[in-house]
């Protein structure tokens, strides 16, 4: 069972000339099948660790590890951790000029499946997990992320995580941005990939509202760049009434 | 209406829109056109036309010291049947009949040809194969004029290829007829220490369609000046271009459309990207629309890709606009990075580096490519930039 373990994580970035810890001893594992969500106020460091975690350049790690399965995922490079199964949904996915959605995708799955898909299957393949998100067939022919709304840049996110099937997804404020509507078919997209079993969800947010849709089997409160309490979907109840203020009263910096 | 632009260290970009009584196109250039090399002083480096060229790496071309060895170029014409391609003297009438050289190097070269190639399309004959100029520079020096003529109607399709190593210094007139339709494809794919200088003048006739595809990857200095004008109403031109610049190269390009009748048409695309040290690439990009010229509509383009650092792009449009009454006018240049995060975005989704990178510079090229409308020529620079990628990635 792909496992991923993240221990006493601790990330800096560079600022305005100076060096600033956002994460400061992260304590993490993942499991395959489980559903786990970070959440936690503006600033708190969630998506640094969601960034970290996929190797973006812009994070040092300063200390701790990171493993899935025991391999070093601190020691790969970007296309080599999502190779190794590690996905992450962007909040902010980037447009690509010139490069067509069908042509990524077919040029992301070869690399992730290290062969390339049959050309009948795939096509069949895509066509069917954009039905199931609701997205036109003209979509596959847009350069990719250029002139989405919100909606079909999430939509665009989780069609590659269907398609890609990681062993980890990370999904950062993939709810951020979405009406009900669109809210409800991409966590209807989340929920036929967590089904499968196959997969360990670190779902990020801000807000309870998607934890309507995608139930979570641990809830973490994230704060000041650490995770400050643990529990079940019972502490999202308790977020929903209470807010975050018990967490960032007492110095922390939100 | 520029846009917004993102600019590296080490590039300029600079547009203006000008409403003037007098044209400083014109004006700005340190002669007014000439036959006669003569007619103009040697420059020497400071000159509004001349202050990105690299003087020094010109081979004389500039200054008069360049003499045509016998070894320059070797010209190989393949017509289709109904063409006609003669080589001609130089009291030729059809010669210099597109335009007049507008530097020194241009005037130098019409000063000191010998024999000049001209092809003939005739009236009302419509070509369904391209005719293939083959350039192939042989390491001595050349001065070169080459005419291609369409009569009233005609279409045609030129696919001008150099490469090898040569100092050539060249004017390229197409005259276009009453309708016609020429598509010029000049691939300037030259062995690494050529130095091309050449003037290319589209005297475009009424009603007549010129498109012109400039390619540039090869070469230690390519300056080109690709002129057009018209000769009567209803004119189109259609200038596409796409650079490559490797490490110490300099390709310049230097457009004028020269709206001088009513009621024509043009529009200008130049995409480039730039790879390694002292790679320098050159983009002017002027658009007078005359007093006369009422019903004129013109947009122009210049888009750069700077995919390494000690690169440096020079990128400057320029529109001079002396009516109001005008259907449209607009330019736009943009000079951008690399960018990390289309590069983060795709390696997070499995694909390495390397093809990442081509990913994204044949995304920026594609839609120019696709303009072109060629299949063949469209698979040939799709196949050029992968190559051009590849040396760059090794």
């Amino acid at each position: 069972m792909a496992t991923l373990e993240i221990r006493d994580l601790h990330v800096t970035v560079e600022a305005d000339n100076a060096t600033k810890e956002i994460l400061k001893g992260v304590d993490l594992t993942v499991k395959q099948g489980e559903t786990h969500a970070i959440m936690g106020p503006n600033g708190s460091g969630k998506s640094t660790l969601a960034y970290s975690l996929a190797g973006h350049p812009k994070y040092t790690i300063t200390g701790g590890t990171v493993t899935l399965d025991g391999e070093d995922v601190l020691e790969m490079s970007v296309d080599e951790r999502a190779r190794a199964g590690l996905f992450l949904a962007m909040q902010y996915p980037v447009e690509v000029p010139g490069v067509s959605v069908s042509n990524f995708l077919r040029t992301s799955a070869t690399a992730i499946r290290g062969e390339a898909p049959k050309l009948r299957t795939w096509v069949k393949e895509v066509k069917e997990a954009m039905e199931r998100l609701n997205m036109d067939p003209a979509f596959a022919e847009r350069n990719v992320n250029e002139g989405f709304s919100g909606g079909e840049k999430k939509r665009h996110e989780i069609l590659q995580l269907e398609l890609l099937k990681p062993k980890v997804a990370i999904l950062d404020e993939t709810d951020s941005g979405l009406d009900v509507d669109a809210l409800r078919v991409v966590s209807e997209g989340v929920n036929r990939v967590r089904e499968t079993g196959e997969v360990g969800t670190l779902l990020i947010t801000h807000y309870t509202r998607i934890l309507r849709y995608i139930k979570p089997d641990h809830v973490h409160v994230f704060s000041a760049g650490r995770i400050v309490e643990s529990g079940g979907a019972e502490l999202a109840d308790k977020l929903e009434n209470e807010g975050y203020e018990a967490y960032t009263k007492g110095g922390a910096s939100a | 209406m520029a846009e917004a632009q993102n600019i590296p260290v080490g590039s300029t970009t600079a547009g203006s829109i000008a409403v003037a009584a007098e044209s400083t196109v014109a004006t700005r250039m340190s002669a007014p056109p000439s036959f006669d090399v003569a007619d103009f002083p040697v420059p020497h480096g400071r000159e509004e036309e001349w202050r990105f060229t690299p003087l020094e790496r010109l081979r004389g071309l500039h200054d008069g010291t360049a003499v045509a060895t016998g070894n320059g170029v070797k010209v190989d014409v393949q017509a289709p049947e109904g063409v006609t391609v003669e080589a001609v003297g130089r009291d030729d009438a059809r010669l210099g009949k597109a335009g007049t050289p507008v530097d020194r190097i241009a005037a130098q070269a019409y000063s000191a040809f010998e024999k000049a190639s001209v092809v003939t399309v005739p009236k009302e004959t419509v070509l369904t194969e391209p005719i293939r100029i083959a350039v192939h520079g042989e390491g001595g020096t050349a001065f070169g004029h080459q005419v291609i003529e369409l009569g009233a109607f005609a279409e045609a399709v030129v696919v001008i290829d150099h490469t090898g190593d040569a100092v050539l210094a060249a004017n390229v007139d197409y005259l276009l007829g009453d309708g016609a339709k020429l598509t010029v494809v000049s691939v300037q794919d030259w062995d690494e220490k050529a130095v091309h200088v050449a003037q290319h003048n589209a005297l475009v006739g009424r009603d007549a369609s010129f498109k012109s595809v400039v390619v540039t990857f090869g070469g230690d200095v390519v300056r080109l000046h690709p002129r057009v004008q018209y000769a009567g109403p209803g004119g189109e031109a259609e200038l596409f271009g796409l650079y490559f610049t490797d490490r110490g190269q300099h390709q310049e390009h230097r457009l004028l459309v020269d709206h001088n009748v009513p009621h024509c048409k043009s529009n200008v695309v130049y995409k480039g990207a730039l790879q390694g040290d002292a790679a320098h690439a050159v983009w002017i990009g002027d658009v007078l629309i005359e007093a006369k010229a009422e019903g004129t509509d013109t947009y122009e383009m210049n888009r750069n890709l700077v995919l390494t650092d000690g690169a440096r792009v020079d990128s400057v449009p320029n529109l001079e606009i002396e009516t109001g009454e005008i259907v449209g006018a607009g330019h736009a240049s943009a000079t951008g990075r690399f960018d990390d995060e289309q590069l983060f975005y795709l390696m997070a989704r499995g694909i390495p580096e390397h093809e990442a990178r081509r990913l994204v510079v044949r995304g920026f090229f594609a839609e120019l490519v696709q303009q072109i409308g060629l299949p063949d020529i469209e698979e040939r620079l799709i196949a050029k930039i992968e190559e051009e990628l590849e040396a760059a990635v090794a």
